[in-house]
């Protein structure tokens, strides 16, 4: 990474409005600007068995107030992209090839380690899947909440612990007071992944990063997990990237939807759009394959094959082999992300797909 | 209606706490299954939902007679195999097999493929005869849709989904009655999921095969299933067939399960009712007197905490959409709008 000094924004200890836990410190956002545009991201893992293209030029945005779902399977690239977001990508193995991630402007990837930190946690937190090993097992929930003040706003030790017990308060956690001084172990699951919700939001980021944030929860503890952070995303007006494979979680709360193949986006869509008329023929393999109740007693469709070694990606287009529309083409060409048209040849906006024949996709 | 080929009447599964390390005593217990009863008949799927910690893979265990039943009877075709031990145990597991969830754990990465096909034939040898073995588990593997040449290969050289073909090749292996499948596909990728229920379904029919389906995901269940049971806490709180259970559920567990199931269907989702349980499931070692949903539910009334509801058909249902359901105050509510 090249040393850029640039200045650490807001780094600079509490300011006035730092002690009110919701609602200070924070730049004014207004709905529909980009805040992270992630642009041709190339990133490569050397294993002892060869090169693993784990992400090959995948570019996308978020704006404020936004939830973009990011649907792929798992080796599909999503949680290795969010993790280059994030910053927290193992360096070596792993190693960004090329692209950028630019947060407001400024490009992630070329800012100086302590720029970088200012920005993680602070403007950028994320959520992840298993909340029982992210939290530490041996310290409270109380202190590791209220350690994102103390190292982030310089707060003392009191003044951590009463904030940590708003948060508590804020992610709905019964008796929050009582239970600040309790560890990780003694929670349910939901309230586990709520106190990763509470950590998350801690400094009021501009946005969140969530990766499987309901995936190993039940059903009714799901409802309650995703309406919650709908809930506050609406309220602080963030950013959120859900990354998930769960078709039902996308279509209840996503404003658009990234799909990724083999480290690569093979479409995206308005949330509407994506379920009423895919335009690859993985996403439409992807939702035929949903259950459905006239279906009953009849097999599924089901997509043939398995998704493909990261080590050995197929030429031409990587989904040629499971693919029932595949052509010659598709073996030796690699599909461009195009934009969308409909019938008369109207731009359809947000909508582009990876593949040779979309328009047969869409329209057949 | 046919003869059912599987009978559980009153389970009782209950785990001692004890306290003391030399002298023991018994202070409480987890009851994880708590007088669950059901039938199960020939060619038919029973699909069983319920949130983490409800029971119903401890209902598993006993049914398969890994645990023993601490009360209540288990009757496969007609004989009660919670009293069964030595070759009377072993004759009646030939006909019950088991699929487990996790394709990663539940194969020995040692063993290759042909071994841990053939092992069951170790066991029961009456099945194939020790030269036709290895041709008895190449037939498997075909019947499962693997190539027959990857007998000699190991598990750590196959996917998640052709793992659980492996799983399922060797529950096969016995040709039993009843498979038990403890979520069988959620661990695998949604592309491959398909693949694996169109295989259960293919075998079903080939081999007249009853199936229990445990499973969390309840669009694959309601694909699956002829009938349906709902758990919570230890008891069956509601069972009737799929049509039942999904358009006209009465009990309120099963009524917010349901609604809470995210639709992979984006239209008209701001309009979507959602019934939102508040708190987290009762701990089964101290589960609420009464109706054991009765701490979340919204119903909830006096009657609820003092007097356990049975599982019966409501007075109030009629018709085709009379089944069983276990509450004071049972009501049709079509929770996901598919009439």
């Amino acid at each position: 990474m090249t040393d850029m000094t640039k200045p650490a924004r807001d780094g600079a200890g509490p300011g006035p409005d730092a002690v009110q836990v919701i609602g200070g410190g924070r730049e004014s956002l207004v709905p529909g600007t980009p805040l992270l545009e992630v642009d041709d991201l190339h990133i490569k893992f050397h294993t002892r068995d060869g090169v693993a293209k784990a992400v090959n030029g995948v570019s996308y945005s978020v704006a404020a107030g936004e939830t973009l779902a990011v649907l792929g399977e798992s080796g599909s690239g999503k949680s290795v992209t969010a993790q280059a977001i994030m910053g927290i990508l193992d360096m070596p193995p792993g190693k960004i090839t090329k692209g950028s991630i630019r947060f407001r402007g400024e490009d992630l990837l070329t800012m100086s380690p302590k720029a970088r930190r200012a920005v993680r946690g602070r403007k950028i937190a994320m959520i992840f899947q298993d909340a029982l090993s992210s939290l530490n097992p041996v310290l409270s929930v109380g202190y590791q909440l209220g350690e994102m003040f103390r190292v982030h706003q310089g707060a003392g030790r009191k003044e951590a612990k009463e904030k940590a017990v708003e948060l508590m308060e804020r992610v709905r956690i019964p008796a929050a007071r009582q239970r600040v001084g309790d560890y990780p172990h003694q929670f349910s699951g939901g309230m586990r992944q709520r106190i990763m919700i509470a950590m998350a939001l801690a400094l009021e980021p501009d946005l969140i990063i969530a990766d499987e944030p309901t995936t190993a929860l039940d059903v009714t503890v799901q409802a309650q997990v995703m309406d919650l952070l709908a809930e506050l995303q609406a309220e602080f007006n963030m950013g959120l990237i859900l990354i998930t494979h769960d078709l039902g979680v996308v279509a209840d709360v996503a404003d658009k939807i990234a799909v990724m193949y083999a480290g690569r986006i093979v479409e995206t869509a308005p949330v509407h759009e994506l379920y009423a008329r895919p335009a690859h023929p993985y996403t439409k393999g992807l939702l035929n394959s949903i259950p459905r109740l006239d279906q009953k007693g009849q097999n599924l469709y089901a997509i043939q094959g398995l998704p493909p070694s990261l080590l050995r990606i197929p030429s031409g287009c990587a989904f040629n082999p499971r693919c029932d529309r595949v052509q010659d083409v598709c073996h030796t060409e690699l599909p461009r992300l195009v934009p969308v048209l409909d019938a008369e040849g109207a731009d359809l906006p947000g909508r582009r797909s990876a593949c040779h024949f979309w328009k047969e996709t869409l329209h057949g | 209606m046919a003869e059912p080929i599987l009978e559980v009447k009153d389970l009782v599964k209950h785990y001692p706490l004890t306290q003391g390390i030399v002298l023991k005593k018994q202070v409480g217990a987890v009851r994880a299954v708590d007088g669950v009863s059901f039938s199960l008949t020939k060619g038919e799927t029973l699909g069983i939902v319920g949130e983490s910690g409800c029971g119903k893979s401890t209902l598993a265990k006993v049914l398969m007679n890994l645990e023993k039943a601490t009360s209540g009877q288990v009757l496969f075709k007609g004989e009660d195999i919670t009293r069964l031990s030595g070759a009377g145990l072993k004759a009646v597991r030939r006909n019950i097999q088991m699929v487990f969830q996790d394709p990663y754990t539940s194969l020995n990465p040692r063993m290759t493929v042909g071994d841990i096909i053939g092992e069951p034939f170790e066991i029961h040898p009456e099945v194939a005869p020790k030269g036709d073995r290895r041709r008895a588990v190449q037939d498997l593997l075909d019947v499962v849709g693997l190539n027959p040449e990857y007998i000699n290969r190991y598990p750590h050289q196959f996917s998640g989904g052709q793992r659980q073909r492996i799983g399922i090749a060797r529950g096969l292996a016995l040709k039993p009655e009843l498979i038990i499948c403890d979520e069988p596909v959620s661990a695998l990728d949604v592309s491959v999921q398909a693949q694996v229920i169109n295989l259960l379904e293919q075998l079903q029919n080939e081999f007249r095969l009853s199936y229990m389906f445990i499973a969390h995901d309840l669009s694959i269940v309601r694909h699956i299933s002829d009938r349906v049971g709902v758990m919570y806490l230890g008891k069956m709180v509601e069972i009737g067939t799929e049509e039942q259970i999904y358009s006209h559920p009465t009990h309120p567990y099963t009524q917010a399960l349901l609604s809470a199931v995210p639709v992979p269907d984006p239209t008209g989702r701001e309009h979507r009712e959602r019934i939102l349980l508040s708190g987290d499931i009762p701990s089964p070692a101290n589960p609420p007197s009464g109706c054991r949903f009765r701490t979340r539910c919204w119903k909830a009334e006096e009657r609820c905490s003092t007097e356990v509801p049975l599982l019966a058909v409501p007075s109030t249902l009629r018709g085709p959409a009379a089944h069983e359901s276990a509450c004071h105050f049972a009501e049709v509510r079509d929770v996901i709008g598919s009439g």
